[in-house]
């Protein structure tokens, strides 16, 4: 904590004196249109030569109504809106929206569709942190290490392309199971790609991590420390770097991650956490590059072990569509399939409520979900990361320069339709 | 005169007039050199508001490489772009500064909206979406698709360089006159208003 | 520089012990009554008495949940909010979620607007819901800005999207939407393509700049 310590003294250098606050001040519009906004952001400064006196953040530009969307569709036509909320990692919001689901009404995964899913999710969130950090990167000047991780982000496309059929916007959770299943030989293109990616992130390290420029930039800058984050409701990534030791994926395990998750004892998935007491920008940038490093080693276990057996439920919940043999086959398959996609009947949930959350690649990614009974929510709430994480900034950038406005906002990884829904 | 060939790429290339054509036929026909410089040096603005924005990135990334049909100068500043990439939705907050920029650019300008949102509000038909930016802006090149693969925005991209082709009008006034609605930005939001909110602000939290 | 840059800031630990309460995982004891064995709830119960019962936020195919919910009057919610966060039993330092529901068509519902709360304590690992119902013609719900900082943002949400005042709260603007913005969108009776905000534009003329 020493450490952690000496940067909060050091973040307190940028406490404003009272007479300073009278100086003449210019206000800034920053955004909405600004590259480094990602478009959709909207900050007013307030300066006093290049000083951020105050900043007030505006929000709410690609405010596009989707809990209201959630309570016209049904609980399956709703993941491919799910895939637009934090779209640098479609597929975890698939598993955010449909585990929620899972919980409210009590059903049980197969062991297979949960190792699928642990491995989707976790090639979702390499997929987020390697955009975010290539982003940032390149918001500071840094274009080379973006146009490397890109290309690693493309292999995780075709990868989740080759079972899905989608390249970007996957939908690849039904209720219950999976869209469908994998295909025999994505376990070798996964492996494939665990060995390619090792070599990218050391090239972007020895890019980066080695720059001085690159460094200094964010070193020092946009502290939090460990009793605000959790007071400003931080989670994930941006917590983890000040140093609250919080991960869902430990403190409340899904899938894999859970003990005994295959009904046979299995132990759960070797991973560590990275967290750094340090709370500035470049603690975040770099718990980033060292979470892809253990999501990688989370791949590695599973790949070689999927469990056989189906994907989805077994026919008798009714949860599931049937497989097409049985729709084709025999007349109880058929009335079960029309049961299920026929408006007026369907999944009957218990009337009631249920919160889950997975770790999203911003944090905690959560999902209140009041059902009435029918197949349509009631009411669908996303607890967005984005949206709780950003409502810091206009304190964090108090006494910064104008020009450490863009490494802050690319170090929070801000996803405008995760924060304006 | 121009000479087309296309390549097994689908890529239309153009030789350059003045390389091929006479000496007198380069002269008569002056635009014909001009309008080769502008398909080939089109520097879009991509207003990348959702999703489609990372497709936008895609293109930029080293796969696809808009930078084959010299595109790759993404510029931010509506003074400096002459293709405005209009990628994802846009709520109703957003349409004022959308139409601000589009004012900014200067002539000639292409607008390429991008994927279902920006061209029809897609999935998203709610209180807060404008169901469609062709209502506001006049748009050339609509590309499908939720979010449209790089692939598809590259034709969407060939499509406006035959648009420059054609050399028909794109002076904004003219395209404009079948456009009804504009909105007023004050309407919403604006930076004295902005101003305003954060002297209230100011005042609530007792600094001024 | 480059050598503190790689290994010094860096700490690869594991969070300690798994939570009680999670989000999931309990076996929920038999013989006891409900929530019970929740430390919050224990505690809570200790110093205000037994009027806050635990009830589950659903009853579904596998039994009653994990998942604890005690309602509290408005009256008192400033109260137990700053008792759940100080005790030592609680620690709830983290809000994770403040939301609101509608009720207004919900079967068997006699209050309108619930305001939910999701607490989570970091140092002990377990969550709590609180619900706090308030009613029309003023439906209000006292701010709990002065506890959770985290709060601020969801509070100006929730007055954006249901129209529930927080008072206490610093700055209670709409957020999302724009100021005159006539409706709460996320109100039941608010039909999901508007009341008309998306054409009534005011129309200038297409020369005007």
């Amino acid at each position: 904590m020493d450490q952690a310590n000496e940067q909060l003294i050091a973040g307190q250098r940028f406490t404003l004196e009272p007479d300073e606050m009278q100086a003449d001040r210019w206000i800034l519009n920053f955004g909405p249109q600004h590259p480094a906004t990602h478009t959709t952001l909207r900050l007013v400064l307030i300066l006093d030569g290049e000083r951020i006196v105050d900043c007030v953040p505006d929000i709410g530009y690609l405010h596009s109504g989707f809990e209201k969307l959630g309570e016209v569709h049904d609980i399956n036509q709703y993941v491919t809106v799910t895939d637009r909320t934090n779209y640098l990692s479609p597929v975890m919001n698939n598993l955010a929206w449909h585990g929620a689901w899972e919980k409210l009404f009590g059903i049980e995964l197969t062991p297979r569709c949960k190792v699928i899913r642990t491995i989707v999710g976790e090639l979702a969130r390499i997929q987020d942190h390697v955009l975010s950090a290539g982003a940032s990167a390149l918001d500071l000047g840094a274009f080379t290490p973006f146009l490397y991780l890109f290309e690693d982000r493309e292999l995780i496309y075709d990868l989740l392309e080759e079972i899905s059929g989608a390249r970007y916007m996957n939908s690849y959770t039904r209720l219950g199971g999976l869209f469908r299943d994998i295909t025999p030989d994505w376990p070798r293109h996964v492996r494939e790609f665990l060995n390619h990616m090792p070599k990218t992130l050391a090239d972007c390290e020895t890019l980066l991590l080695r720059n001085r420029i690159f460094i200094e930039r964010l070193r020092g800058i946009g502290c939090v420390s460990r009793d605000d984050a959790t007071n400003w409701s931080l989670t994930g990534v941006v917590a983890r770097a000040s140093g609250v030791l919080r991960d869902l994926r430990k403190d409340e395990p899904y899938l894999c991650f859970e003990q005994n998750w295959d009904g046979h004892g299995s132990s759960p998935v070797d991973f560590k956490v990275p967290v750094s007491d340090m709370g500035d920008t470049y603690a975040r940038f770099v718990l980033r590059l060292e979470e892809i490093k253990q999501s990688l080693h989370i791949i590695a276990q599973l790949i070689d072990n999927i469990p056989p057996g189906p994907v989805n439920t077994a026919s008798e919940e009714k949860i599931n569509l049937p497989d097409k043999t049985e729709v084709w086959g025999s007349i109880e398959g058929l009335i079960h399939h029309f049961e299920i996609v026929m408006w007026n009947r369907g999944w009957e949930p218990p009337v009631g409520e249920a919160y889950g959350a997975v770790e999203s690649p911003n944090g905690e990614l959560g999902l209140y979900l009041v059902s009435s009974g029918g197949r349509v929510p009631y009411r669908a709430r996303w607890r967005p990361p984005s949206f709780i994480n950003y409502q810091c900034f206009g304190d964090l950038i108090k006494g910064h320069q104008v020009s450490d406005v863009v490494a802050v906002l690319g170090s929070l990884n801000i996803i405008a339709a995760e924060l304006d829904r | 005169m121009i000479t087309e060939q296309r390549v097994p790429g689908g890529m239309i290339t153009t030789r350059p007039p003045f390389i091929t054509g006479r000496l007198s036929e380069m002269i008569s026909e002056l635009r014909n050199p001009v309008k080769w410089a502008r398909r080939w040096s089109l520097w879009p603005l991509p207003f990348a508001t959702a999703c489609c924005g990372i497709e936008v990135m895609a293109l930029g990334a080293s796969r696809y490489d808009i930078g084959r049909f010299g595109a790759e100068a993404m510029r931010f500043s509506p003074r400096q772009a002459d293709l405005l990439i209009c990628a994802g939705r846009v709520a109703i907050k957003m349409m004022p500064i959308l139409q601000h920029i589009y004012k900014q650019m200067t002539e000639p300008k292409w607008v390429m909206s991008m994927g279902a949102c920006a061209s029809t509000g897609g999935e998203f038909n709610v209180y807060a979406t404008v169901q469609g930016v062709d209502q506001f802006l006049p748009v050339d090149v609509y590309v499908p698709g939720c979010p449209p693969r790089p692939e598809q925005l590259l034709e969407g991209l060939m499509l406006i360089q035959r648009l420059i082709d054609d050399g028909k009008s794109c002076l904004s006034y003219e395209r404009a006159k079948g456009m009804r609605m504009r909105v007023k930005p004050e309407k919403i939001t604006t930076l004295e208003t902005v101003s305003n909110t954060v002297n209230e602000v100011l005042q609530r939290k007792g600094d001024l | 520089m480059a050598e503190t840059a790689d290994n010094k800031t860096l700490k690869v630990g594991v969070p300690g012990p798994l939570g009680s309460a999670g989000a999931r995982g309990i076996s929920v004891p038999a013989d006891q009554p409900y929530g019970a064995w929740h430390p919050a709830v224990q505690s809570l119960q200790s110093r205000f008495g037994t009027t806050f019962q635990p009830f589950p936020l659903v009853i579904n195919r596998a039994g009653p949940t994990d998942q604890v919910c005690l309602k509290v009057p408005a009256g008192q919610l400033l109260d137990v909010m700053r008792f759940l966060h100080d005790d030592d039993r609680c620690r709830f330092d983290l809000l994770s979620d403040l939301t609101c529901v509608d009720y207004l068509y919900f079967p068997n519902a006699t209050d309108r607007y619930g305001v939910t709360y999701t607490l989570v304590s970091t140092p002990l690992r377990h969550r709590l819901w609180i619900k706090c119902y308030t009613n029309d013609p003023e439906p209000a719900v006292p701010s709990v800005t002065s506890i959770w900082k985290g709060a601020n943002w969801q509070e100006r949400e929730v007055w954006d999207m249901f129209g529930v005042r927080f008072p206490g709260h610093p700055d209670l603007r709409r957020i999302l939407l724009w100021e005159g913005y006539g409706s709460h969108p996320l109100r039941k009776d608010y039909p999901p393509q508007g009341l008309g905000e998306r054409a009534n534009f005011e129309i200038l003329g297409p020369q005007s700049a």
